[in-house]
């Protein structure tokens, strides 16, 4: 029989206000197997630490129930609780009386009946626990980052300079992401270029660190320290380690009409092409889809040209497997199509375009050569409108563009509207918002700058229409203050499209269990206390993957998601979790429904010699858990019809006794 | 095959010439129109009334009486199309639903209750996703080529475009489809989606009258010789703002362009 001891937390008013604490640590004393039962204000301080501990000692406790908060916020502490008094750190139960009682009912009584039922199961269940002990499993000390935007490249960074080696995929031809295509950062206005690319050229001089880009994960698998993953090298039909990067292949492919994506669409590339001068890696890449050696084999113009004989028409995509011990996401975000957004006329002028494409036209490696030029006509726009919120803050019911604020466009507009008027003080510039939200540091400042000094004309209200007529754009608007109705005949509109995670997160999240919140974001482990750690082990967060953010906080993330992986690389074992799945081999009659429930991988099959009543032998099929990759999930414990299955720490017989504890 | 038909009240005197199109070319393109019995007025004149029940309770009837035909419901009128398809959306709501059923249940005839069973279609949807326009080209005996006309959509033939389900309110497609395949160029212009000024009329004629002007000016500035629409609203609105383009109802075009005039007479 154990010696049971209960430890009821007030945890201040959030359990005291709603359950009577004083009558559940009564009313638990009289429980099979409990020998002492007290109620305390904060369990999980030092001072209700030592309450548990003292107890122990003092009674010789062989079980501890504390009824307090959800366990995923402090099993971990009482667990040491009871380690530190020495006692099995899994002959500790929590009972759940704050999330999934005090919090959600308003009435004592009711509050307090629960709450003694929810305790009662979890006696009943300590008084079935056995003590267990995890085993261990070493950690790769090598970390993968999914994603070469600034977020990846700042968290690599940061884990090679621990001393750890790292590997970047990047799906791109290079690394960069988003930050290569700005032009100016705010609130300093200094040159993205210039801040991002020393880091890309820090990057590829590391020697701890790998790039490949052109390259994209298709498969994870293993647990924390211990991933395997398979990284597929998309064929570039260059050879990376001899292009040089001269680009004179680049100059003489004569497939020329080729929409540039770097700067998105608004001129065009070759079919053999490095996406700009700064690249990294800076090695040429062939478009399989406008190649025309690829595709009918005719041309090899690249091949004739290339000095340093780098290209190779015959290249395969290339699968390469290695181990990592930690994952970091950072698979970054895009502008939204604006699709649905025809009010704004998108799919109908030129002369509208998003803040991105804005971002090019300004740029001085960029279409215009950095010249503020309509893309239909190639003249000086003299009115610009800028369109904040579209398809950010959208309601639900619309069916179309995002709930959420997209955090950065406050500032990239006020930045844009700024620029324009200081480069080219005669042309007009109007820009409509629902709210302006410039929270962060120098950030309101600048706003109002643009407001103050340069004169943009700042109009609370939205746009609701835009329409081309006669090479100019009727822009109807309403101004919320003025109470009046506008019409701005406009010569370019720019939209502040919402941002969204990027495609390759959600199938990503789904090899890597790692779970997603409605809008694709990744989730935090606790959205204040672990916002760099997804709620699976070994795999981190970086960037905007996993909400809206701009260069300074994602750096800043990066930096905190490298740092937790350091952490994780600097042990040398991990401690596993010892819920394992068992199988009972007397009981098993090897069906294989476990073997194709798991999720893992975890259980195999053996042939296994049994010795009968009657002294033969025969040979059966029975199942086998492998415990370092066994995660514990309870898939197979429920598929399994003889009941062969069972979870260590949560046996089916433990389940069965905390039912009917709450039916008694 | 056989479909109920919704003509609405105001096909019965203001814009006769809508429903009589409709129903000779639908005979010519192969489908019936079949006049559902005892129809009352969609509720679409009751639109500044509070009870949120009564007014679509002829909705819902019209709608339970095709339903239990087993047919598709089919209107014309821009503003019926509307709030049947509006009412028959809200009917799949079961709070809502619940309250029309208990309602009706106190009528004499009522038998069962009704959950927003039956499909709605506006005659140029039909005529899009049932028929298809190539049907329709195909049928064309009088093309109208060389014309250039001003599909005007107004407000209520697509929005709300989540109950409507019918094309995209800020760059609709379906009347530019249809111009096309009766043989027309269509002409778009800016003003194709905004407001006639509706029923602001009663209350205000000066305003709708700008509105209405707007849309008009719009139209014969970007070429057009003749505004069509699906609405007798946006029709009175647009001539009383003394639109100098004359504005006709897509049936009647349709009825042109299939020879169904001709196809009377001989």
């Amino acid at each position: 029989m154990q010696r049971i001891g209960v430890f009821v937390c007030h945890c201040g008013t959030n359990i005291a206000g709603t359950v009577d604490v004083a009558a559940v640590s009564e009313a638990l004393k009289n429980e099979p197997g409990v020998v002492y039962s007290t109620n305390y204000q904060y369990m999980c301080s030092q001072a209700g630490q030592d309450i548990i501990k003292n107890a122990i000692a003092e009674h010789g406790l062989t079980g501890i129930v504390v009824c307090s908060c959800s366990p995923r916020m402090h099993e971990a502490t009482f667990r040491k609780t009871a380690a530190a008094a020495g006692l099995n750190s899994y002959m500790v139960e929590i009972a759940n009386i704050r999330e999934q009682c005090s919090w959600v009912h308003k009435d004592m009584k009711t509050g307090t009946e629960k709450a003694i039922i929810l305790g009662k199961a979890a006696v009943a269940k300590v008084n079935l626990n056995a003590p267990l002990t995890p085993g261990e499993s070493p950690v790769t000390k090598r970390a993968l980052v999914i994603g070469g935007g600034i977020a990846g490249i700042q968290t690599a960074l940061d884990i090679a300079d621990a001393g750890f080696p790292v590997d970047i995929v990047e799906t791109k031809p290079t690394i960069g992401g988003k930050m290569a295509q700005l032009d100016k950062t705010f609130p300093t206005l200094d040159c993205a270029a210039c801040i991002l690319t020393p880091k890309m050229v820090d990057v590829a001089q590391n020697d701890k660190i790998r790039i490949f880009s052109y390259s994209e994960v298709t498969d994870v698998k293993g647990f924390v320290g211990n991933f395997d993953v398979t990284i597929k090298r998309r064929a570039r039909y260059v050879k990376e380690d001899v292009c040089t990067g001269c680009g004179a292949c680049t100059e003489k492919c004569p497939q020329k009409k080729i929409p540039n994506e770097f700067n998105l669409g608004m001129d065009n590339r070759r079919a053999i092409y490095i996406p700009f001068a700064q690249a990294v890696p800076k090695v040429a890449t062939i478009d399989l889809d406008h190649c025309n050696m690829l595709k009918n084999g005719k041309c090899g113009v690249c091949a004739k040209v290339c000095a340093a004989g780098a290209i190779d028409y015959n290249a395969k995509d290339e699968y390469i497997e290695e181990k990592y011990g930690a994952i970091v996401a950072a698979t970054g975000f895009n502008p939204i199509s604006m699709d649905k957004f025809d009010e704004f006329a998108y799919s109908q002028s030129k002369d509208v375009i998003t803040s991105l494409e804005f971002e090019r036209l300004t740029n001085a490696a960029g279409p215009t050569g950095g010249k503020l030029l309509r893309p239909s006509d190639g003249e000086h726009p003299r009115t610009i409108v800028f369109v904040q919120c579209v398809g950010s803050r959208c309601d639900s019911c619309a069916q179309k563009g995002k709930e959420y604020c997209s955090k950065i466009c406050c500032m990239y507009t006020a930045k844009h509207a700024m620029l324009t008027r200081d480069k080219y003080p005669d042309t007009d510039v109007y820009v409509f918002y629902i709210d302006v939200r410039t929270p962060g540091k120098n950030f309101d400042e600048f706003y109002r700058r643009a407001v103050e000094e340069y004169g943009v004309h700042y109009i609370k209200g939205m746009v609701g229409k835009v329409s081309p007529e006669g090479g100019k754009l009727m822009v109807q608007a309403s101004d919320l203050i003025d109470n009046k109705q506008l019409r701005i005949e406009a010569d370019l509109v720019v939209l502040a499209a919402a941002i969204e995670p990027d495609r390759s997160a959600r199938p990503l999240a789904t090899m890597l269990t790692a779970s997603m919140d409605t809008n694709d974001f990744f989730t935090e482990a606790h959205p204040k206390l672990r916002p760099v750690e997804s709620p699976t082990a070994g795999v981190f967060l970086s960037g905007t993957c996993q909400g809206p953010k701009d260069i300074p906080e994602t750096v800043a993330q990066a930096g905190a998601a490298a740092s937790k992986v350091i952490g994780l690389l600097a042990k040398d074992k991990l401690m596993g979790n010892p819920c394992v799945a068992h199988s009972d081999e007397n009981m098993c009659n090897g069906c294989s429904t476990c073997e194709n429930v798991c999720p893992y991988g975890a259980i195999t099959y053996e042939e296994k010699e049994f010795r009968m009543p009657d002294r033969t032998t025969r040979i059966r099929r029975v199942a086998r858990v492998n415990e370092a990759v066994c995660q514990g999930c309870g898939c197979c414990t429920v598929a399994c019809m003889s009941g062969a299955m069972n979870l260590k720490g949560f046996k089916n017989e433990q389940i069965l006794a905390e039912v009917d504890a709450i039916c008694r | 095959m056989k479909v109920s038909y919704y003509p609405g009240c105001t096909l019965r005197n203001k814009a006769k010439e809508l429903d009589r199109c409709a129903r000779e070319c639908a005979q010519i393109l192969g489908f019936e129109l079949c006049e559902i019995e005892n129809w009352q007025c969609c509720g679409g004149a009751y639109t500044s009334s509070t009870d949120e029940i009564a007014t679509k309770l002829s909705s819902v009837r019209a709608l339970k009486a095709a339903g239990e035909l087993d047919r598709p419901l089919i209107t014309v009128c821009s503003a019926c199309h509307n709030v049947i398809k509006r009412t028959n959306l809200a009917m799949k709501e079961e709070e809502f639903a619940g309250k029309v059923n208990a309602y009706m249940a106190q009528d004499a005839d009522f038998t069962t209750p009704y959950g927003g069973e039956t499909e709605v279609y506006h005659y140029l949807e039909f005529l899009r996703d049932k028929i298809g326009f190539d049907s329709v080209k195909e049928k064309v005996k009088n093309p109208l080529t060389g014309r250039k006309i001003a599909a005007y959509y107004g407000c209520l033939l697509l929005r709300p475009s989540k109950a409507m389900a019918f094309d995209d309110p800020e760059n609709p497609t379906v009347l530019e489809d249809f111009i096309r395949a009766l043989g027309a160029e269509p002409v778009i212009y800016p003003a194709r989606n905004e407001c006639c000024g509706g029923y602001v009329v009663l209350e205000d004629k000066d305003s709708a009258k700008r509105k209405s002007a707007t849309v008009s000016e719009s139209a014969k500035g970007h070429g057009a010789d003749s505004i069509v629409t699906a609405c007798p609203l946006c029709r009175y609105n647009l001539m009383k703002s003394g639109s100098e383009l004359p504005v006709v109802y897509f049936t009647e075009l349709l009825a042109e362009a299939l020879g169904a005039k001709e196809a009377e007479n001989g």
